[in-house]
């Protein structure tokens, strides 16, 4: 067969990965914000903006662990249970978050503020942890035999702990703004004042992460500043300044869909920044895709599958977005 | 902790979160379907009693999809953070199969659920009831896959290993494996079936208490009907599943059976109870009827099956545990099929819904099917050890390297969160159905499809309190 199908795969898995942290960030960062929300109406209206979508947008994590057992075996294998902690803290805080969109609708009045704080603490736990993971996948695992043999605790570095609470703000920054799209009236405008310090913590990170991340490998400082290659990447890092101008302009103007759409763009080229520096590995630092890959019978097999349903799934979960269009009102929607 | 092993204490994890997880989806599977037929009957018949019904299910539906969802969650990861060298391994057939279980299934779950859910006045009858559809088609599909992959780990096949990892040679006969059908039909009117006996309980518990309405005489009559028909077509179907089990996995059926050793010309007894002994290779205290052991998995008076003593003991599953998970199993189904005969009685004599024993016994009978479906599959899957990919790859070589520490204090986080979360939700659930069905209370949305406003997404516990106009449109 003529395809690359490790490369083909790589594409869809990081699109998936990519649908789920713009879509489950936004609802993880209304998790976020609550605590700077005191209003039980519009915390209420928070929770109402998402709640008909977070269960398809959550799908796309379940997508990612699911592609990348049946095309990357061994990257599932060694990642996962090199990252078994901060991968258990995840899911504990995606349960306590999940079920308190539900909950906290049918507790008893003396049991709400309970759940309104499981959804606090499951976001931000759920958040970090995510931000953890992804730092020690920058960092990279260490192989042997075909199987992790590092120790439990590896992924514990100053960086994953700063990718952590990177990964809370920029979400943060996802959640303000989707409520600005989403709201109006004065929670509108508590978005738009909290919007522009978060937007230039979110800047600050980003800055960091990419100073340090080449620092700490040499081999990624090459493929960045190593002739030709800066030029091409280049743009990378002029698009995220001129997206941050956009978003702190958008924020502080009447736009309501342009600051979500405009931190989506800087979540993009963050990700995009991280494609670069990565590439090819599927296990940082040395197994490359076509290594980690499955035999050709089972992406192959797979690869029909996911061509020929993605587009569907990408339709109807549109549908869905449409059908719940427009700003949510106080006292309407969820109940 | 207690002196367990890390392979023990692994086993305990897996087993642990996902006996919490199967509950929800299989309630899912069965209530989805309920609300697809009762949303159909609506539009068809007119009749607000289906309504009142959908409205009434749908949110004790949604509460229960939530758990189902996030315990799940923990699933597709738990393969790879506690058994990394199964998925290393057997990755390149289980993994196909749960991406496509995400693309068909979930994916069509999740899509269509917001607008099952909140939709309600936001788009066309039509539609609404397709949205409904796509959900409950989404369970089917989601069980299909989940047990092929399930059923490839008891009957492997169509495949080959190469350089210790396994390759698929031949996905139909891959999905299609010898105890999939088996397995798939027993699994999904396993769902069907306990869904209808929480139902009939709900229902029999407010006639009891002299909350007698239309509804809930209707979902009563309905639950009663579905345990009537479904009770007697399961025990066909696990008769099947039994002797397709006998002939691909007969240790597993010795030790269902405590059967150790033949007696040489004669038939096997039906051990009735009995504690199997797994030192001394036989089954003590046992209460046994002759022959029809050999009756039932032979089907003639003086067939033989495999005893557990023929295998080496390093082959055996644990007989003391799948001998009783199995009779617990068997017996709720016949007390099940004893309620649906009970019921046809009743209704014969036009006395159905008056309180009685009978209501008594269907109000007990509510938690049976689940619990004669977490019996079953521990049957299923304690009798497939020690074997991981039966036959093929051993549990002890699957499991992660980590330490009896670290799974210990996961499994104590695992245990108290589950039970503090999934215990809420699970009373949360029992106090709507508490509240019943077809009051005036309960959230009847406007049909005008003028209405510019969207009152209610029908399907909260607490729309009174917010905007009780919004919910008079009905």
């Amino acid at each position: 067969m003529g395809i690359d199908l490790p490369l083909v795969w790589i594409i869809i898995i990081g699109f998936g990965l990519m649908m789920y942290v713009i879509m489950d960030g936004f609802d993880l960062g209304i998790g976020i914000l609550f605590p700077f929300v005191y209003g039980r109406e519009d915390r209420d209206v928070m929770i109402n903006s998402v709640a008909p979508v977070w269960d398809g947008n959550e799908t796309w994590l379940v997508l990612g662990g699911a592609a990348l057992l049946a095309v990357f075996p061994l990257a599932y294998a060694v990642i996962l249970s090199a990252l078994y902690l901060p991968l258990m803290l995840m899911l504990a805080g995606l349960i306590w978050r999940g079920v308190a969109f539900e909950f906290r609708f049918k507790a008893d009045e003396s049991h709400k503020t309970f759940w309104d704080k499981a959804f606090i603490w499951g976001s931000y736990i759920a958040t970090f942890s995510q931000g953890l993971v992804l730092g020690a996948f920058i960092s990279g695992f260490k192989v042997e035999g075909g199987a992790y043999a590092g120790g439990l605790l590896d992924w514990l570095t100053p960086f994953s702990l700063f990718t952590g609470v990177g990964l809370v703000v920029a979400y943060a920054l996802l959640g303000a703004t989707w409520l600005v799209m989403k709201t109006e009236g004065h929670l509108q405008q508590r978005m738009r004042r909290l919007g522009r310090p978060i937007t230039l913590v979110v800047l600050a990170t980003i800055v960091i992460v990419s100073l340090w991340t080449p620092f700490a490998h040499p081999d990624i400082a090459t493929r960045w500043f190593a002739l030709p290659n800066l030029f091409y990447f280049a743009p990378v890092p002029l698009l995220v300044l001129l997206a941050t101008w956009g978003l702190l302009k958008s924020l502080g103007t009447e736009g309501h869909a342009a600051p979500f759409l405009l931190s989506l763009g800087l979540l993009f080229l963050g990700y995009t920044g991280l494609a670069i520096s990565l590439w090819p590995n599927i296990i940082p630092p040395a197994i490359s895709i076509w290594e980690a890959a499955a035999p050709p019978q089972s992406m192959g097999f797979t690869l029909v599958g996911a061509l020929f349903i993605i587009p569907f799934i990408l339709i109807y979960t549109a549908w869905s977005y449409y059908v719940f269009r427009g700003k949510v009102k106080a006292g309407e929607g969820y109940h | 902790m207690f002196g367990l092993t890390a392979l023990e204490l692994a086993r305990i994890q897996f087993g642990f979160t996902i006996s919490f997880h199967i509950i929800f989806p299989a309630i899912t599977i069965g209530l989805a379907s309920y609300l697809a037929v009762l949303e159909g009957l609506w539009l068809r018949k007119k009749d607000t009693v289906y309504r009142d019904l959908y409205q009434f299910w749908s949110k004790i539906f949604a509460v229960n999809f939530a758990m189902g969802v996030v315990s799940g969650l923990v699933m597709a990861y738990q393969f790879g953070t506690n058994w990394s060298y199964f998925s290393s391994f057997a990755g390149s057939i289980t993994g196909p199969l749960l991406a496509y279980e995400v693309l068909t299934a979930f994916f069509l779950e999740a899509g269509f659920l917001g607008v099952m859910l909140f939709g309600w006045n936001r788009v066309g009858p039509g539609l609404h009831f397709f949205a409904t559809l796509m959900v409950a088609i989404g369970t089917l599909i989601s069980a299909t896959w989940i047990l092929a992959s399930n059923s490839w780990m008891q009957t492997p096949q169509g495949f080959e290993v190469v350089n210790n990892v396994v390759v698929p040679v031949n996905w139909f006969e891959v999905i299609f494996n010898p105890s999939f059908p088996y397995r798939l039909a027993h699994m999904t009117v396993a769902a069907f079936l306990a869904t209808a006996l929480f139902v009939g309980a709900s229902g029999a518990w407010h006639l009891l208490r002299g909350n007698d309405n239309p509804c809930v005489r209707k979902m009563f009559s309905m639950a009663m009907w579905m345990v009537l028909i479904v009770s007697p077509i399961q025990i066909f179907i696990g008769d099947l599943h039994g002797l397709n089990t006998l002939k691909y996995q007969p240790a597993k059926i010795a030790a269902m059976e405590g059967h150790w050793r033949n007696e040489p010309g004669a038939g096997a007894p039906l051990i009735l109870f009995g504690w199997p002994d797994m030192e001394a290779e036989k089954t003590r205290y046992k209460v046994e009827i002759p022959r029809l052991g050999s009756l039932i998995l032979t089907h003639s008076l003086d067939g033989q099956y495999q005893g557990l003593s023929e295998f080496p003991r390093e082959d055996r599953p644990d007989a003391t545990i799948v001998f009783w998970s199995f009779r617990i199993m068997v017996g709720l189904g016949m007390l099940m099929l004893l309620l649906g005969v009970w019921s046809v009685w009743l209704r014969w004599r036009r006395n159905l819904f008056a309180p009685s024993g009978f209501l008594r016994f269907a109000t007990w009978m509510g938690p049976s099917g689940l619990v004669a479906l977490l019996a079953g599959w521990f049957t299923t899957e304690i009798g497939r050890q020690p074997w991981l990919v039966y036959g093929v790859m051993r549990t002890a070589d699957g499991v992660s390297n980590h330490s009896a520490l670290a799974l210990s204090t996961t499994l104590i986080v695992f245990i108290v969160m589950y039970f503090a979360v999934f215990g809420t939700g699970v009373s949360y659930m029992l106090k709507l159905v508490a509240k019943g069905p077809g009051e005036s209370g309960d959230a009847s949305p406007s049909d005008d499809p003028g209405q510019a406003r969207r009152p209610a997404r029908p399907l909260s516990a607490a729309p009174d309190d917010i905007d009780p106009a919004l919910n008079q449109g009905g």
